[in-house]
This record gives C-alpha cells, sequence and structure tokens, in this order.
C-alpha cells in the first residue's frame, strides 16, 4: 500500500492483507491541522506524527487531558474527517458511539437498532429478531419498545453500544460514552461493557479523560502529551478482569499514570 | 478470542450480581409516564373555550338589546342563527363550506408536494440557500392577496388561478419551515448517521426528514393558514358565476345584497374551517410527535 498522504483504506480485501489482517485499525505517522482562529492561513498543529495500532480483539483506551486531540483522532479512525498527513486503515468501517447518547428520539430503542441494521443490509425480516438479541445482549431484553426520553442515563448508553454493535464492525470506537453518567451507573457500565467486549471478540478503541476508568478497562493505556497531541507513553494492563476501581493494583497504575499525566499539563504552564 | 487472553471469566454469581444492580439502577433512574384521563382533560381543555365563546355570545346580545348601533349593521345572533338554518334547509351550506375546503386542501396538497422537497434543497445546497433563501423568506412577508390580480390576468378566472393564489401563499411557509427544522438538528444526529453509514438521500429520509418533523409540522401548520387565508382573499375578489359559491363568495355577495346575517355567517364558517382543521388535524398531530419524543411537558 502507498504511503501517500491522507489514505482512508477501508477495504480487508486490499491485495496486500488479503491474507491474513493483523490490526483492527492501523494509524501511521497521522498529523492533522486545523486554521488557526484569530490567524490568516495559519494552522493549528492538533495531532503529531501518531502512530498506533490496535490488535484484533484488543481493548486499547486513549487518555489525554483537555486539547490533546483524543477526539479528533477518533473522528480521523471512524473516517469523519481525513488526516492532514499520514495514512489510517481499519478492517471495515468501524463503529462509533459519542458522549451523548446519540439514540434518534423519533425512534423506538428498538427501532434505534432496526435502523443501523437496516442501513448494513440486513433484511427485514431479520432485523426485529437481531435487535432484540442485541437488547439482550446488553441487558435491556424489555427496552424494544421504549422511547429514548422513557429510559435512564444508563440505560441509553447500553442502547447506544447495541446500536453501534449493529454495525457488525470489528472496531468499536467510543468517545468519553460514560463521561456524562454518575458514578455507581459509570461502575455498572464498566463491567458490563467489559462483559460484551469479552462475549463479542470487538476491539475498542476508548477515548477518556479517566485515568482510572482508562485503568480499570483496558489491556493497553495510551497517554497522548497535549497541543499538539503526541504519543507520550503507553502501558499495558495485565491485571486480570473482573476488575474492580477500588482495586489496589488498579489504584497503584492510576497513580503513576496521573503523575505522568500531571507533567504533560504541567510542561505547558511554563511556556 | 478476547475472552480467552486474560485468564480468569468472570465468575457465574458475579455476572448475576451485575444484572440485579443493573435492573435496580434501570428501575430507579426510568422516566414514569403518565397519562392524564379523559375526565380531566374535558374539563381542563374543552370547557375553557366554551365558556369564552358563551361569553361572546352574551355580550353580543346584548349590544343588540342595547341597540349600539341599527339592525342592519348590527345582525342579533338569532338573525344568524335564522340564515344558518335555512342555509342548511335549502341544501346549500355544505356546498358553501366543501367549495372552499376541497380547494384549500387541494392546492395545501400541491403546496406540500412543492415545498416539502423545494425546502430539503435550500435546507441543504448551500448554493441553492443562498439563491433562493431570501426571496423564500421575502415571499412569506407578502401578502398573498397581492398576487390575485396577476394571477387572474394570467390564468384568467377560473380554478387554477385560485390554486395559483394559494401555491404563492403556501409554498413558502412549508418551504420555510422545513429549512428551520433541518437548521434544529442536531449536529451529533447528522454524525451519529453518518457513522451508522446513512448518506445522501438515505439520509435525508432516515435521518434529517425526522430530525425535522417538529419545526417541518410548524410549517405545514402556518402553510395551511396562508392556503386558506389566499384562498379567501381569491374567492372574495375574483366572483364568476362558473367558479361556484364558495365561502369568499358568500360574504362577497353577503356585501352586494346588504344581508349583515349573511356576512356574519361567512366569516363564521370562514372561521370555523380554520379552527376546525387546527384542531381536530394539526394540533393533535403535533403533539403526538412531541409526546413520543419526550418534548411534551405536562402542566
Amino acid at each position: 500500500m502507498a504511503t501517500t498522504t491522507a489514505t482512508t483504506a477501508t477495504d480487508a480485501t486490499d491485495a496486500a492483507d488479503a491474507a491474513a489482517v493483523t490490526y483492527a485499525a492501523r494509524v501511521e505517522h497521522v498529523s492533522k491541522s486545523f486554521p488557526a482562529p484569530g490567524t490568516s492561513g495559519g494552522r493549528q498543529l492538533v495531532l503529531d506524527d501518531i502512530t498506533l495500532d490496535v490488535a484484533p480483539g484488543e481493548f486499547v483506551t486513549l487518555l489525554g487531558a483537555s486539547g490533546c486531540g483524543k477526539s479528533t483522532l477518533l473522528n480521523l479512525v471512524a473516517g469523519l474527517d481525513l488526516p492532514s498527513a499520514g495514512s489510517i486503515r481499519t478492517d471495515g468501517r468501524p463503529a462509533l458511539t459519542f458522549q451523548e447518547h446519540a439514540l434518534f428520539p423519533w425512534l423506538t430503542a428498538g427501532g434505534n437498532i432496526e435502523l443501523a441494521l437496516r442501513l448494513r443490509g440486513v433484511p427485514k425480516s431479520e432485523r426485529r429478531r437481531e435487535a432484540e438479541r442485541l437488547l439482550d445482549l446488553v441487558r435491556l431484553r424489555g427496552a424494544y419498545g421504549k422511547r429514548v426520553h422513557e429510559l435512564s442515563g444508563g440505560m441509553r448508553q447500553r442502547v447506544a453500544l447495541a446500536r453501534a454493535l449493529a454495525q457488525d464492525s470489528r472496531l468499536l470506537l467510543m468517545d468519553e460514552p460514560f463521561a456524562a453518567l454518575d458514578a455507581i451507573t459509570r461502575d455498572v457500565l464498566h463491567d458490563e461493557l467489559t462483559r460484551v467486549w469479552r462475549e463479542t471478540g470487538v476491539s475498542v478503541l476508548f477515548v477518556t479523560h479517566n485515568v482510572r476508568e482508562a485503568v480499570r478497562l483496558a489491556q493497553r493505556v495510551v497517554l497522548l502529551s497535549s497541543r499538539p497531541g503526541r504519543i507520550a507513553r503507553q502501558w499495558t494492563v495485565g491485571l486480570p478482569h473482573p476488575r474492580r476501581i477500588e482495586d489496589t493494583a488498579v489504584a497503584e497504575l492510576s497513580v503513576q499514570i496521573t503523575e505522568e499525566l500531571r507533567g504533560e499539563i504541567r510542561r505547558h504552564g511554563r511556556h | 478470542m478476547a475472552g480467552t487472553d486474560n485468564g480468569i471469566a468472570i465468575d457465574k454469581d458475579g455476572a448475576e450480581d451485575l444484572a440485579g444492580l443493573e435492573a435496580g439502577l434501570d428501575a430507579l433512574d426510568s422516566v414514569q409516564v403518565g397519562r392524564t384521563p379523559l375526565r380531566e382533560t374535558l374539563i381542563r381543555k374543552v370547557v375553557p373555550p366554551v365558556t369564552a365563546v358563551a361569553l361572546v355570545l352574551v355580550v353580543w346580545q346584548l349590544l343588540v338589546w342595547a341597540e349600539v348601533a341599527p339592525a342592519y349593521k348590527l345582525a342579533s345572533p338569532s338573525d344568524v342563527w335564522g340564515e344558518v338554518r335555512e342555509a342548511w334547509l335549502q341544501g346549500t351550506l355544505l356546498d358553501y363550506i366543501w367549495t372552499s375546503v376541497s380547494r384549500g386542501l387541494l392546492g395545501f396538497l400541491l403546496a406540500l408536494a412543492i415545498g416539502t422537497p423545494l425546502g430539503l434543497l435550500v435546507a441543504r445546497v448551500k448554493f441553492v440557500r443562498a439563491a433562493v433563501g431570501p426571496i423564500l423568506s421575502g415571499l412569506q412577508s407578502l401578502p398573498s392577496v397581492a398576487w390575485v390580480p396577476p394571477a387572474v390576468l394570467w390564468l384568467g378566472l377560473n380554478n387554477s388561478m385560485m390554486y395559483a393564489v394559494i401555491l404563492l401563499g403556501a409554498v413558502p411557509s412549508i418551504a420555510n419551515g422545513l429549512v428551520a427544522g433541518v437548521d434544529q438538528i442536531p449536529p451529533l444526529f447528522l454524525r451519529a448517521g453518518r457513522t451508522l453509514g446513512a448518506t445522501g438521500l438515505r439520509e435525508a429520509w432516515h435521518i434529517v426528514m425526522p430530525g425535522a418533523l417538529p419545526g417541518y409540522l410548524a410549517g405545514l401548520k402556518q402553510g395551511w393558514a396562508f392556503s386558506w387565508r389566499s384562498l379567501m382573499a381569491a374567492e372574495i375578489i375574483a366572483s364568476s358565476p362558473d367558479l361556484g359559491v364558495g365561502l369568499g363568495q358568500l360574504l362577497e355577495n353577503g356585501r352586494n345584497n346588504s344581508s349583515m346575517p349573511q356576512v356574519f355567517l361567512a366569516i363564521f364558517l370562514i372561521l370555523l374551517v380554520g379552527i376546525a382543521v387546527d384542531l381536530l388535524f394539526f394540533s393533535p398531530l403535533e403533539r403526538r410527535v412531541l409526546r413520543r419524543r419526550g418534548l411534551l411537558v405536562a402542566r
């Protein structure tokens, strides 16, 4: 595959990769800049030379302070935007969930999932059964006919997860999906997401600014520095599941990562 | 494969524990939605307007008794009621209404068929918006009665002329309503739709149109009001024996005959149709859409 700038190849049938796709996402030397506000023609570098692989079935969290471009990187991987330089390849079209659940209020919970199935090309006769299977997977068996406003915050995020899974992608991108939830609900959804990830074998690239969340969920934590976003450090998290947010091992690694993150943030105060 | 990488699986007890915890949270956090009983709805929604109408009738009758104006200027409620009875017994009452309503509805449906794709184009295509958007907004503020003289000259005194006036009045409202509705769709829905694979016409059908529905409905409601007003203006100004007697002509005939009861009758019928269409069609539709989206807060 030619390493021309800003290529986004989303087909797994590419000749070179046809034998075996060894990644769910491959990000190579990706940079992204936006027109800088207040200047004419000036550009602000948001992401600088990011190289990152997500292996099939792997759970990776992208961690960073605000302004590190983690959401920008996720948008690039999702194909919603093009990189200024570098290439991004994914194994099929990835699914994406947002901080707000982004469920369509004119559809029921089941209807939202069925729309995803319909847009994927699943025939009408199979949609209902598949939607119910997915709702069952996130333990919302009875929520099929519920309207979005009738669901609690945690239930909405689970329906959003089920809708993302309905795309049958091999890569699930999650942009701070639990940031707006209360602590108890978030903790339960962490367990839930871990369970769904292990049951489905989907790869997850999960963006967060919450260190403990990153450690609790991931097999690998990637720390991004801010302005521009570069990969500062990576940790492999070998802790067994189930993990708890209050586990000593989770806390210890969190402390270490938090120190690093604070160092990154402090650097900006010195300029 | 991911499941086996980590060695320890979540044990069964843990899973059941989680399921129970989750069910508890769901029950605590869910919103309970109830509907008000019919009796209460009747008392709250029907009694006040009926009282208001009764009050107007009483004041009207008092004014007639006080003889504030001569009888040929101020018809009494009973005179107008006599006019209604007469028209009903002659079998012409429903004809008047139907002549106008059928014209109004057909004109409105035509405006719908033209205004909807036009609104979608203006909302979604930048060039079209820059080109047509300001004209559309301008047309909305032009009283559609201004189109009657040119329509008569272009098309003559016939039904086509009526429809032309209705279209010129209603199409801008419907298109503008849709544009406003599309502009109010949260960008998140469009992004979510795109990640689900909705692009082009599929995006328009599955995401943009349903997302814009509340604004679109408001535009339709206004479009109907404009259709009805335009039609009445056209009927009053352009009367011809070939056109049949609609409510506008009835009003004009009343003026020519100096018959105040007939004038009042025509005005009441015009008002009645306007209110009925809103009350029986648009309001329930709007409430239904808003309630389904959880946007209707019970007061």
